[in-house]
Formats: structure tokens, sequence, C-alpha cells
């Protein structure tokens, strides 16, 4: 096995792992800190597949900003794993695990017979994820979209402003 | 490697996100599921991109770019929804004292 599938199983097997003790973790920082070590893993993969601005704006944007911003939040609020609110109905645990595994094998045994599974990923070589083919697309076909992005962060930040300021009584 | 790794991986990915949205009950944790779908399906589409670069990068060479950039306008739009909706979660735990989602089943009061 080449180092590339070496490396393509061992953060597969990191990135699932953690993602399933996001889910099992009992105590709200443990469930962030598994889901940065995802986000890392899956970054790790766009740098696998020679994505490098989109693995180092995964690590800036969602382990950087949007992890720390879930971690603030959380200590804000002093949560830990006694007053987490756990699920009183066993069943509802249960069928939820058979829901979301379904959702599992239907797609992936819906997708297993069409063509496109027969075609093969281009590892490690190719320029298309890097900052400058992308930098250039960015600023000449894709200006206006990424100008509109600013005016919707502006929007989210005066709504984030406005929900969370005390209403005064 | 084939494309039909990344197409496994990123579909467990997500239906792990649709357990935990389903399963827990605490609200921080849904969103945080919620946010695993969405990498999961930023993932698929990195993968596929470079799928097309392989197969018809001759012929048109921005057919793979597009979607590297969708990806990228795909975080934007995360980024932007994080910050409302941990906005919405620290004003309902003000009102209840909790982030129970099943807190949130009436209207009133």
């Amino acid at each position: 096995m080449s180092i590339i599938g070496i490396l393509f199983w061992f953060l597969s097997v990191l990135a699932l792992g953690s993602a399933v003790m996001v889910v099992t973790s009992k105590s709200p920082v443990h469930c962030i800190l598994y889901l940065i070590l995802t986000f890392f893993a899956i970054s790790g993969h766009y740098i696998l597949l020679n994505a490098q601005f989109l693995a180092i704006v995964n690590i800036i944007v969602y382990a950087g900003a949007i992890m720390v911003l879930f971690l603030f939040v959380v200590m804000l609020m002093n949560l830990n794993a006694d007053s987490e609110p756990h699920q009183k109905n066993k069943w509802l645990l249960y069928i939820g695990g058979i829901a979301g595994g379904s959702l599992l094998l239907v797609i992936v045994a819906a997708l297993k017979q069409t063509a496109a599974t027969t075609q093969v990923v281009q590892m490690n070589t190719g320029d298309v994820g890097l900052i400058k083919n992308l930098g250039i697309l960015l600023f000449t076909d894709y200006v206006f979209p990424f100008e509109i992005s600013s005016v919707l962060f502006l929007s989210a930040m005066i709504g984030a402003v406005v929900i969370s300021k005390r209403e005064a009584r | 490697m084939p494309v039909y790794y990344y197409i496994f991986l990123a579909t467990a990915l997500f239906s792990i996100g649709v357990i935990g949205v389903l399963v827990r009950r605490s609200a921080i944790i849904i969103f945080m599921c919620v946010e695993l779908m969405l990498n999961a399906a930023n993932l698929l589409l990195v993968a596929f991109s470079k799928m097309h670069h392989q197969s018809i990068g001759m012929i048109n060479p921005r057919a793979a770019s597009d979607a590297q950039i969708f990806v990228f306008f795909i975080m934007v739009v995360a980024a932007a929804e994080v910050s409302v909706g941990l906005a919405i979660i620290v004003m309902m735990y003000r009102n209840t004292r909790s982030v129970d989602v099943n807190f949130l089943n009436r209207l009133k009061n």
C-alpha cells in the first residue's frame, strides 16, 4: 500500500472515530474538542487531494473561528456533563441510530451501481486547488458573490448583536 | 483512490451527523452535528472536483475549480450561520436556563 493509501485510511478512521465521539461524549467541551479533531482530519483529506487553499481555509475558519466561538459559548454558559440534558426515552436513542444507519445504507447501496463510482480521484497532483488559480477565479468571475458575502457577514454580525442584546426593562 | 471510498466516507460522516441531531438533546451539540454534516458535503464536493479534473480536466479546466469555489462559499455561509445560531442559543439559555431543546416545544411564555 502506498503512502497516500496509508494516509487516506488513517485520516478516514480518525475522522469517523472522532465524529462518533462527538455524538457519544457526555461533556460538551469534549464534543467540541473531538469535532476540532474531525475538522483537522478533513483538512488532511483536502491536503491529500491537493486542495491546499480549502485545507487552510478549513483550519482557519472551522477549527479556528467557529470552534472557538462554540467553546466560548459553552464556557460562558458553564455547561458540563452534569448540566447536559440526557435522553430519558431509550427507544428514541435506538430509533435515531437505526434511522441514521438506514440513511447510510440506502445512499451507499444506491450509489454503488452508478457509473461514476468506477472513476478515480486525482490524488496529490493537479493545480486546481492552489491559491493562485482559485484566487484568480474568485476575483474575476466570482467577484460579485464574493462582495455579496461581505454584506452577508455584516447582516449576520448585526443580527447576532441584535438577538443577544438584553432588551431594556 | 476510487471515488467510491470518498462517497462512503462522506456519507458515513453525514449519517453520524444525522444520528447526532436525532439523538442528542443539547442545542449546542445538535448545532455541532449540523456543522459535521456541512463538512461531509464539502469533502464530497472536493473529491468530485478532483474526479472531474482527472476525467475532463483537459477539455474544460474550469469545471473542477468551480466546485472548490462553491465549497469556499459554503464555508462563508456556515461562518455567518454559526454566529447567528449561537446568539439564538445564548438567548434561549437566558430565557429557560437550559440548552435542552425539549423546553422549546411551547411558544407561549
